[in-house]
């Protein structure tokens, strides 16, 4: 069963927290991926630049729009996603909690539903 | 054999392993909702196949066996739509057509599926599905209302009665917390040791709200399965000081319930109690041997065991039930603990005492306050009759509202006689 780990957090904590604290991030969350990867269960990861940088965009009447910034402006951000093959729920929620992200944002469990291999949507199993 | 008699034999088997029967059809689908189908699909075919065939010797085997085979239809079902190339099994089996066959009914004799299942196997498959009832995945709210369902077979529209919801919200409270149970892969599986503190006192709480609203249900309660239940689970959990307790006081609850209209605790004659539950529910007590300071079911149960205590006293304890509700309103605070502290405070120092101990902060709709508060005002020599009707428009017990309704006439007339100028 395919889970995907959607890390929302506030976007300023990157502008404000002191360099030696985000060095300890960024070491906090290598680890988390090789021990995620060492376990059998990472399919992917990303981590996502600010929304500062988002740009969103919609079809309407046959019309591009395109709007500088998120989807949703709200305090806190899709940060990022780790997508994880696991038995059951209980297992992606022991994975979730040891997420760095856990500490200071919010991680969100979505089960998945399809996904592609090599371009073929598979059912979620 | 009449279509009634196989009607109340039906019923009989319902009642007596509903649980235990979806806790085991549960299990291998993890789809609750599925075995619910199933296990309903079972019970029409035999009140069709039990009036002329007799009710087999293994009423809860033939049930079981027969909602399997319904469980595989509707998986072939299922695999038939969704594989992309049909296997030969599959293209030649007709789902409909063997649900219909009475031949895909009716289970060979001699196959007893239930002898798979030793009794402890079937208990941990009960325990497994409190746990996925009470899930932390699961709302808060719906979980002792889940449990009612999947694990005691109450109807939805009973469960929306006792949480005062309307039945079609309640419905669709249930449906969504099972899909949600099914699609996000809750586990049905005993937590194991680390987790098991987190997990653990959700479980009690949903099973200590079941067997609360069981007693209200009258005559025909599964009350005596609540507590079956609490008392499962603490023998599965074997050491847990709290499942203990939850053992021990529904217990006690159920040694002096009855179905002959609400009379207070204190006013019972403790000979009509039954003596084999109250021994049970001291045992259980005991069992809960706490490492740390007894937690809130364990206090519950001991408050329960000081009430039981005067069918050999002859009087009740309020000094030792004090010390122990002041205890419990340390470990798990709550307006219904305040309030039952404050009537012993009023039994211990009169009845002035106990008016000024009761809460006064969200009282107002909460009708065991009004109760209390009548009841000082009563013994204090006021008017309690106002206090005693709030509390009868409080609850939606009939026994109880009866009961308060006598009591406010009785105040009203002792008012009548104090009031200057009578008699």
């Amino acid at each position: 069963m395919r889970y995907t780990l959607l890390m929302h957090y506030s976007e300023e904590a990157g502008q404000v927290l002191p360099p030696e604290v985000l060095e300890e991030g960024r070491r906090a969350m290598r680890s988390y991926a090789a021990t995620l990867q060492a376990a059998g269960v990472l399919i992917s990861a990303e981590v996502l630049q600010s929304t500062a940088s988002s740009t969103t965009i919609r079809v309407r009447d046959g019309a591009l729009q395109v709007q500088d910034g998120p989807f949703a402006d709200t305090k806190e951000q899709l940060a990022g996603t780790f997508v994880i093959d696991v038995a059951d729920l209980d297992a992606a929620i022991a994975w979730a909690r040891q997420s760095p992200q856990a500490q200071w944002g919010a991680i969100e469990i979505r089960p998945g539903a399809t996904h592609t291999v090599a371009g073929v949507w598979q059912p979620n199993t | 054999m009449s279509s009634a008699e196989a009607r109340a034999a039906a019923e009989h088997a319902a009642r007596a392993s509903y649980g235990r029967l979806i806790a085991v059809l549960a299990a291998s689908s993890e789809d609750i909702a599925l075995a619910e189908d199933a296990l309903s699909g079972s019970f029409e075919a035999a009140l069709r196949h039990w009036p002329s065939q007799g009710v087999p010797e293994n009423p809860e085997g033939w049930l079981l066996t027969v909602a399997r085979n319904r469980q595989r239809d509707v998986w072939k079902a299922a695999a038939t739509r969704t594989a992309a190339q049909l296997d030969e099994t599959a293209a030649a089996h007709d789902p409909l057509d063997s649900r219909e066959s009475p031949g895909a009914d009716t289970p060979p004799g001699s196959y007893d599926p239930l002898a798979d299942h030793d009794p402890l196997a079937i208990g941990e498959r009960r325990l497994e599905l409190l746990f996925v009832c009470a899930h932390p995945a699961i709302d808060p709210a719906v979980r002792t209302p889940l449990m009612l369902q999947a694990v005691l077979g109450f109807e939805a529209a009973e469960i929306a009665r006792a949480f005062a919801v309307a039945p079609g919200t309640m419905a669709q409270r249930l449906v969504r917390a099972k899909r949600r149970i099914k699609d996000a892969r809750i586990p049905f599986a005993i937590p194991d040791r680390r987790a098991m503190p987190e997990r653990l006192f959700p479980v009690l709480e949903a099973v200590y709200g079941c067997a609360a609203i069981s007693l209200r249900q009258g005559p025909d309660s599964l009350a005596g399965e609540a507590q079956y239940l609490a008392v499962t689970l603490a023998g599965l959990l074997e050491n847990d000081s709290e499942a203990w307790g939850l053992a021990s006081l529904t217990t006690f609850a159920l040694a002096w319930s009855r179905t002959d209209g609400f009379v207070p605790l204190e006013e019972q004659d403790p000979d009509e109690w039954s003596p084999r539950l109250i021994a049970d529910g001291e045992a259980y007590l005991r069992k809960a041997q706490p490492s740390g300071p007894p937690g809130r079911f364990q206090l519950e149960a001991a408050i329960q065991a000081v009430h039981a205590d005067r069918r050999r006293t002859g009087e009740t304890d309020w000094a030792a039930l004090n010390t122990l509700y002041t205890a419990l309103l340390v470990v798990g605070p709550s307006l219904g603990a305040a309030v039952a502290a404050a009537v012993v405070a009023g039994r211990l120092h009169g009845p002035e005492t106990g008016l000024a101990a009761l809460p006064s902060d969200g009282v107002e709709a909460f009708q065991p306050y009004w109760a209390a508060r009548a009841d000082q005002m009563m013994r204090a020599g006021l008017d309690a009759s106002a206090c005693y009707l709030r509390a009868a428009e409080l609850t939606d017990d009939v026994a109880v509202a009866q009961f308060l309704r006598g009591r406010a006439v009785v105040a009203t007339s002792a008012e009548e006689s104090r009031a200057p100028g009578s008699a």
